[in-house]
């Protein structure tokens, strides 16, 4: 059997996933803050086929809650993966006027799921995992529109690059996803949004990379292509375009 | 919560609407929505004309809202949220044989918009309307939260079953299911030849699933004629439903013209050997046909479409037979037109369902159909009948109130718990559906 632990579960993209891997028939443990929605995704995981299907209260800026998740990992059986959803992006001009958002936003999408994953790392080499690491294609580049997110994004990569080389020696596996713009709670309504991937194919793109041992994919795959040129701009050009 | 603001269409694709759009994705961001500034739901927008939409004003869109919350196989009780689709229901019950009790032909219909227009399927004959099926509703009024049944907050009930969304938003609904044997369907398809044959089966037919397909652009003594299909879920082996294709652009005009119609109808009724065939098929191969084909609607190009569909009661068969003819006559119309018996079933004040024969006919917009349907109406009011309201984009607000007799005691209901005319769409402003007087 598999389980999965999927940390920002009450996101779309976790959402997609969790049911997928529940009509494989995968055991799954929802972690997030919004408990009432996660009660319900477990039972709707429950009835697509899931054999335990758990909420499990995960706040990314509250470290003294991970012993408890750790735990109900370990009572959990066979193969472990954890798939890492959390993030926030607050407005870049909100975060110019008030620079304390900046600690949340790092958190969020940084330290906070990276020290739960340093705590469950020994298991997840016991148990020959996978772990999924939501990042983003705005880490690739700090841009003037969302930089500081962009910059908790990058730091979660290089983490998970450095874990996955950890990992690797125990047989376990990292995949760091790269997602450009999908249709969820955190796009909606946000202008000048283009080619926007629906969840469902993200999470499609996520097991797929998983089976075959992927370490670094971009979701839709073209983003590959995007970033390859956006990453080569020099500097001195980049510095004054706006995109 | 952010709002997008969105341009969008009823299924017909006549009809356009721009609304500042809300999304909820879980049960808090739906009642913040809400509290924020109630709005109407929209669900899968498989609504042909205006029912869905709500033109310069706000809307929420209920289709992430699609958990399965609980199923109780004892008593085939099924709660779920608003948002889900009728075809992902009867994708994940059939194998645990369950279906839901009632299905469109649509599987991209919402259980919100199911309950919204209290839809009838193929065993309306036998089981009446979704509605009917309803044990109880978590509904998001504009004025808070109410849990209603059919013994509690009866009124409330009455009006938001078929109620058009005009109480408040349904957020879960509990269904009572039906069992299923098996999930295929096994389906025996005959030939019909004319009118009296069609209308004799369909009466006569016993089997849980009956509808005729009419070629609606057969005329003289072929009118009518068409194929009858009745079926049973059944348990079996048939290879899985291949996904669906899309039709990537609006049509050119042509592709639906009429001698192309002729010719695909005929087509589909020699399809069919002469003495008939039982076949398996897999569930939603029965009951949503045309899903397969995605955005089959842009099929009719730009101008979009209409479908007329009337209800008359069993004795004023013969007026239907004359709007047929007329229908039939005019060369508006398009593939497949539908015939079926229903029984006297309905759940709400506002619904549709009545016992006789109702026809659906879809007519290309670019024939400019307004003064047939105009004519037709005509006819099903005299013949004491009444129109969907869930296809309907052409009707004026007088032939409908006399339509629905219930209609002035649901606008009083929804008066009391939508004081400020929150949940009003383009359909209920251009009827007029919730005038007092
Ligand atoms: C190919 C096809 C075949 C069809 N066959 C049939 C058939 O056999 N029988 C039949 O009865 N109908 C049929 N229909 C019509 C369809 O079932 C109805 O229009 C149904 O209401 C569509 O559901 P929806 O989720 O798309 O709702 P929408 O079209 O998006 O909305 C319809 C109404 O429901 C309301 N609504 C939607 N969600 C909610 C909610 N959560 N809470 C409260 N109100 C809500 C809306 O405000 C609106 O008034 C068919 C349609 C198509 C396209
Ligand atoms: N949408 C895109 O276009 C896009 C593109 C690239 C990358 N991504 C990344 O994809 C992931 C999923 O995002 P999404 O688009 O689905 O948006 P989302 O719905 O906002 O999901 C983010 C999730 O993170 C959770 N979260 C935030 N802060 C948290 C905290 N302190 N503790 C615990 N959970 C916390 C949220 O939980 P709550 O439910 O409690 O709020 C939410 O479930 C994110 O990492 C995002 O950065 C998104």
């Amino acid at each position: 059997m598999t389980t999965w632990l999927i940390l920002g579960a009450s996101s779309a993209m976790a959402r997609a996933l969790a049911r997928a891997v529940a009509e494989r028939g995968d055991a799954v443990l929802l972690a997030g803050r919004d408990m009432g929605d996660l009660d319900a995704l477990a039972s709707d995981c429950a009835f697509r086929g899931a054999p335990r299907a758990e909420a499990v209260a995960f706040d990314a800026r509250d470290p003294s809650g991970f012993d408890a998740i750790l735990k109900r990992t370990t009572e959990t059986d066979g193969i472990l993966n954890v798939a890492v959803f959390v993030g926030s992006m607050p407005a870049q001009d909100a975060i110019d006027a008030d620079a304390a958002l900046i600690d949340g936003t790092i958190t969020d999408s940084f330290t906070g799921p990276a020290r739960l994953l340093t705590l469950l790392a020994p298991l997840i080499e016991e148990r020959k995992g996978t772990v999924v690491g939501v990042g983003s294609v705005a880490g690739d580049r700090g841009r003037i529109g969302n930089y500081v997110y962009g910059a908790a994004k990058a730091g979660f990569h290089t983490y998970l690059s450095g874990l996955r080389n950890r990992l690797t020696r125990a047989g376990a596996h990292v995949v760091t996803v790269k997602p450009g713009f999908v249709d969820t709670a955190m796009t909606w309504g946000i202008e000048g949004m283009f080619l926007v991937a629906a969840p469902e194919a993200v999470a499609r793109d996520i097991l797929k990379a998983v089976e075959k041992r992927r370490d670094v994919i971009y979701t839709p795959f073209f983003w590959r292509y995007i970033m390859l040129v956006i990453r080569h701009i020099p500097e001195r050009i980049f510095k004054k375009m706006s995109i | 919560m952010s709002d997008k603001s969105m341009t969008y269409r009823g299924w017909g694709r006549v009809l356009e609407a721009t609304s500042d759009v809300a999304r909820p994705e879980r049960a808090k961001a739906l009642a913040a929505d809400m509290a924020e500034a109630p709005a109407p739901a929209l669900g899968g927008l498989r609504s042909y004309g205006d029912a869905c939409l709500n033109d310069g004003g706000r809307a929420v869109l209920m289709t992430r809202m699609d958990r399965l919350v609980d199923l109780d196989e004892e008593s085939g009780v099924l709660r779920v949220e608003g948002g889900a689709r009728i075809g992902d229901l009867a994708r994940l019950l059939a194998p645990r044989g369950w279906l839901p009790p009632v299905m469109p032909g649509t599987g991209f219909a919402t259980v919100g918009g199911a309950i919204a227009m209290d839809v009838h399927g193929k065993n309306h004959h036998n089981a009446g309307s979704f509605g009917q099926f309803v044990e109880s509703i978590r509904l998001i009024t504009p004025k808070g939260e109410k849990t209603t049944r059919p013994d509690t907050l009866k009124e409330l009930f009455s009006a938001t079953i078929g109620g058009l969304g005009q109480t408040g938003i349904v957020a879960e609904a509990s269904i009572r299911l039906k069992r299923a044997k098996g999930d295929v369907m096994m389906v025996t398809e005959r030939r019909v030849a004319d009118w009296d044959e069609h209308l004799a089966l369909l009466d006569g037919s016993d089997a849980t699933y009956t509808v005729g397909w009419i070629d609606a652009t057969a005329t003289g003594a072929s009118l009518g004629r068409g194929i009858l299909e009745e079926a049973e879920t059944g348990a079996g082996l048939v290879p899985p439903a291949k996904r669906g294709r899309r039709v990537p652009f609006d049509a050119p005009a042509f592709a639906l013209s009429s001698p192309v119609v002729r010719l695909f109808n005929a087509a589909y009724w020699r399809r069919v050997p002469a003495r008939g065939r039982t076949v398996v098929k897999p569930i939603e191969d029965f009951f949503f046909p045309l899903d397969k084909l995605h955005d089959w609607n842009r099929l009719y190009g730009k101008s979009g479409f209409h479908q007329f569909q009337c209800v008359v009661p069993l004795a004023a068969a013969d007026t239907l037979r004359e709007m047929l003819e007329r229908i039939a006559r005019c060369g508006m119309a398009s593939p497949l037109a539908v015939l079926k018996r229903m029984g006297p079933g309905r759940g709400g004040l506002m619904s549709f369902p009545m016992e006789g024969y109702t026809l659906a006919v879809d007519l290309h917009a670019a024939h400019r159909p307004a003064k047939l349907v105009a004519e037709l109406e005509a006819q099903v009011a005299e013949a004491g009948g009444r129109i969907y309201l869930a296809k309907d984009s052409l009707a004026a607000p007088e032939a409908v109130h006399a339509m629905y007799p219930e209609r002035r005691k649901w606008a009083g209901i929804v008066a009391k718990h939508d004081p400020e005319g929150a949940m009003v769409t383009d359909l209920v402003r251009r009827l007029d559906l919730r005038r007092r007087g």
